[in-house]
């Protein structure tokens, strides 16, 4: 970890923050922190201690500042996870609807158990929390940005065979 | 196919939540399809009238401060975040004479476990929100604002950030709103994960940029709200409500609905119904006839029980359920609340401590920590429920349950506590047999041989 500046950023990922900082008062720039934070787990795949270090250049605070929001949210992946993070809600709205099903099938299909990833670096398996999508169930987020709905198994099998042949892994 | 597309077949289409055409007399979702979300179609419903009508470009005479707070007032419209508290009472606390920014803030943090109401508003009909936030704004004098739009949902949010480019571009939001002097900017945010970033004080920690911990109130955020400043702040359908009831009249809202709960409410079914969804009924409809539009229980089972406004609002079990109105009076009179609208149906078939238990273990995950009674209450309930579903309960637990509940009760700094104990309390006093059958399998030598 040598060089800890907004720099460690590209021109366009740093585009994509200045839009964010735009929306709050000068003085508040940190008010942006989640959606940077969110920017770079979609373009890195995961906060590293680096890219905190390095935002937090950006928005001119200490590093605690970002690390204890990446810390706080549950959605940020503070280290890899696969290609692409399965999401499966359980909670109680979505397990009187096979919520807890879709997932275990999944576990079975993917041959992991939830919060593992496959060998192969292509999946990662969670269960989640309300995902506000309940009268969908069973609902799953797709790489924390892409909404499932009413995922039977045969949907779950589409789903995941069409992400392995979209990676040439099928 | 790319990822991207193949994701994409699976999106929510809306059919089933929002455009079934089951809904009575709905004013948010009216006339809704999936395609006519933008601010051309929005504009052919009758949108932004209320807008032009509050700043006098309709050629009438532009209505006051004063007179919208009260046309709200008159509406009786109360707070579709949970509480229920009336809107124009609540506007009518920020000190409009006051020297420096104030804001505006629109809750869209829905992750309350059953609701999924906000999300169909904000994706199919995102201009009403946009709407009723600029004329809140201009009664209470307020130059900026957010709408803080819960992280999971980032198509809405997507979409939500698109309308807001639309209505700037057409001058419904931005400088000199209009040609008028009143000046109005909103944007978005999002979350990222936390449900108690829906509770309003640590929405707006989040909106600073740091972690979601509540504050104590009071002072409430129209005293001290985001960064610092005087706040208001309404869920994503309390404002959506607004554009109706500014071209209709505060008295023509409050007779859609019933004395003292005006209006139309959006109720999201989830659990053993035929037809899961949103519905948008007037209040003080039946519970029986919102059950008979979701297509009654599913495969034909028996209604056990219900929590009718959220995981957090206590459990009715069928017949007490059968005998109420949904409004908030009638639910509270009932000993829930009507709480976020989200409607949790259960069959004759459900296992209740196995119920409880996932709720608890939902509160357990989501404290935030910063009160003992909550973060240590919540993990105690949590394992205690969880050893009584897995046949080692000891008779004691029942009391002991009770007794730990009841301590959190009003000893924390926001409601996520409450909102832990009270469905342990209410499954106990309503299905206690449940409970106390498993504890009693549990002291059976067979059980242990
Ligand atoms: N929609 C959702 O996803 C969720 C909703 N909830 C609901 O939230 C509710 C609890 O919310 P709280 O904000 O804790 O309720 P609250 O009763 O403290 O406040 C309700 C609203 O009225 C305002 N208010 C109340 N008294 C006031 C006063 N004296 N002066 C100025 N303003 C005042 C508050 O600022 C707030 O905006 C629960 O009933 C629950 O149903 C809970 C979880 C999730
Ligand atoms: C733990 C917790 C979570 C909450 N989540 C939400 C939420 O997701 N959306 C919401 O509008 N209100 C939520 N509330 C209620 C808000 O604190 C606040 O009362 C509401 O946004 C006020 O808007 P209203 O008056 O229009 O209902 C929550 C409250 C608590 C205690
Ligand atoms: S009651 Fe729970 S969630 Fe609310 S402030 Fe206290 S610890 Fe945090
Ligand atoms: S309970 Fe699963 S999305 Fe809400």
């Amino acid at each position: 970890m040598s060089t800890v500046t907004p720099e460690s950023f590209n021109e366009a990922t740093i585009g994509r923050f200045d839009r964010e900082v735009a929306k709050y008062p000068d003085e508040q720039r940190i008010s942006a922190v989640m959606a940077c934070l969110s920017i770079i787990q979609q373009e890195q795949g995961f906060v590293s201690p680096a890219a905190e270090a390095a935002l937090a250049a950006y928005l001119r605070v200490e590093p605690i500042a970002v690390h204890e929001v990446t810390t706080f949210y549950n959605m940020y992946n503070q280290r890899p996870v696969g290609k692409f993070k399965l999401n499966v809600c359980t909670n109680l709205p979505c397990q009187l609807r096979d919520g807890q099903k879709a997932l275990h099938h999944l576990e079975h299909k993917l041959g992991i158990a939830m919060g593992e990833t496959t060998a192969d670096g292509m999946f990662t398996l969670q269960q989640s929390e309300c995902l506000g999508a309940c009268a969908d169930s069973p609902v799953m987020l797709v790489n924390d940005r892409h909404m499932c709905s009413f995922m039977s198994n045969e949907k779950l099998d589409q789903l995941v065979d069409g992400l392995r042949a979209s990676e040439g892994k099928s | 196919m790319s990822a991207e597309q193949i994701l994409n077949q699976f999106r929510a289409t809306g059919v089933q939540t929002c455009f079934h055409g089951r809904h009575i007399n709905p004013q948010i979702y009216a006339d809704l399809n999936g395609s006519n979300w933008s601010l051309k179609d929005y504009e052919a419903r009758g949108g932004y009238q209320a807008l032009r009508k509050i700043l006098a470009q309709d050629g009438g005479e532009g209505l006051t401060q004063d007179q919208v707070i009260a046309t709200v007032k008159e509406s009786a419209l109360r707070g579709r975040g949970g509480a229920g508290f009336p809107s124009g009472l609540k506007w009518s606390f920020m000190p409009r004479q006051f020297p420096g920014q104030k804001y505006l803030v629109c809750n869209s943090d829905e992750g309350e476990p059953g609701t999924c109401k906000d999300r169909d508003i904000l994706m199919y009909n995102p201009h009403i929100v946009i709407e009723g936030m600029a004329i809140a704004a201009y009664a209470m004098g307020i130059s900026v604002g957010y709408n803080y739009i819960h992280g999971e949902i980032f198509e809405v949010y997507e979409r939500f950030e698109a309308a807001l480019e639309e209505a700037r571009a057409a001058g419904y939001l931005g400088d000199n709103i209009m040609g008028s002097s009143y000046s109005f900017q909103l944007h978005a945010h999002h979350g990222f994960g936390a449900y108690i970033c829906g509770e309003e004080t640590a929405l707006l920690e989040s909106l600073e940029g740091k972690k979601g911990q509540p504050r104590f109130k009071p002072p409430f955020p129209a005293s001290f709200g985001l960064y610092g400043k005087p706040t208001t702040i309404n869920n994503t359908e309390t404002f959506a409500a607004v554009p109706w009831i500014i071209r209709n009249g505060g008295q023509a809202y409050l007779e859609c609905g019933k004395p003292n709960n005006g209006g139309t409410k959006i109720f999201s079914i989830s659990g053993d119904v035929e037809l899961p969804g949103n519905y948008e009924i007037p209040l003080g409809t039946p519970f029986s006839k919102l059950l008979e539009l979701a297509g009654g229980v599913r495969k034909g089972r028996q209604l056990k029980a219900v929590i009718p406004g959220g995981s957090s609002a206590p459990v009715l079990p069928a017949h007490i359920m059968m005998e109420c109105t949904m409004d908030y009076d009638s639910i509270a009179k009932a000993g829930s609340m009507l709480g976020s609208g989200a409607v949790i149906v259960m069959d004759d078939s459900r296992d209740m401590v196995e119920s409880l238990k996932r709720l608890s273990y939902f509160y357990m995950h989501e404290s935030c920590g910063q009160c003992t009674p909550c973060r240590e209450g919540t993990g105690w309930l949590w394992r205690m429920v969880d050893r009584i579903d897995r046949g080692l309960g000891k008779p004691s637990d029942m009391a002991l349950l009770d007794n730990v509940a009841e301590n959190i009760m009003g000893r924390t700094i926001c409601a996520l506590g409450d909102a832990a104990a009270m469905p342990v309390r209410a499954m106990i006093k309503h299905f206690r047999h449940e409970f106390e059958a498993k504890i009693a399998a549990a002291q059976t030598p067979a059980k242990a041989a």
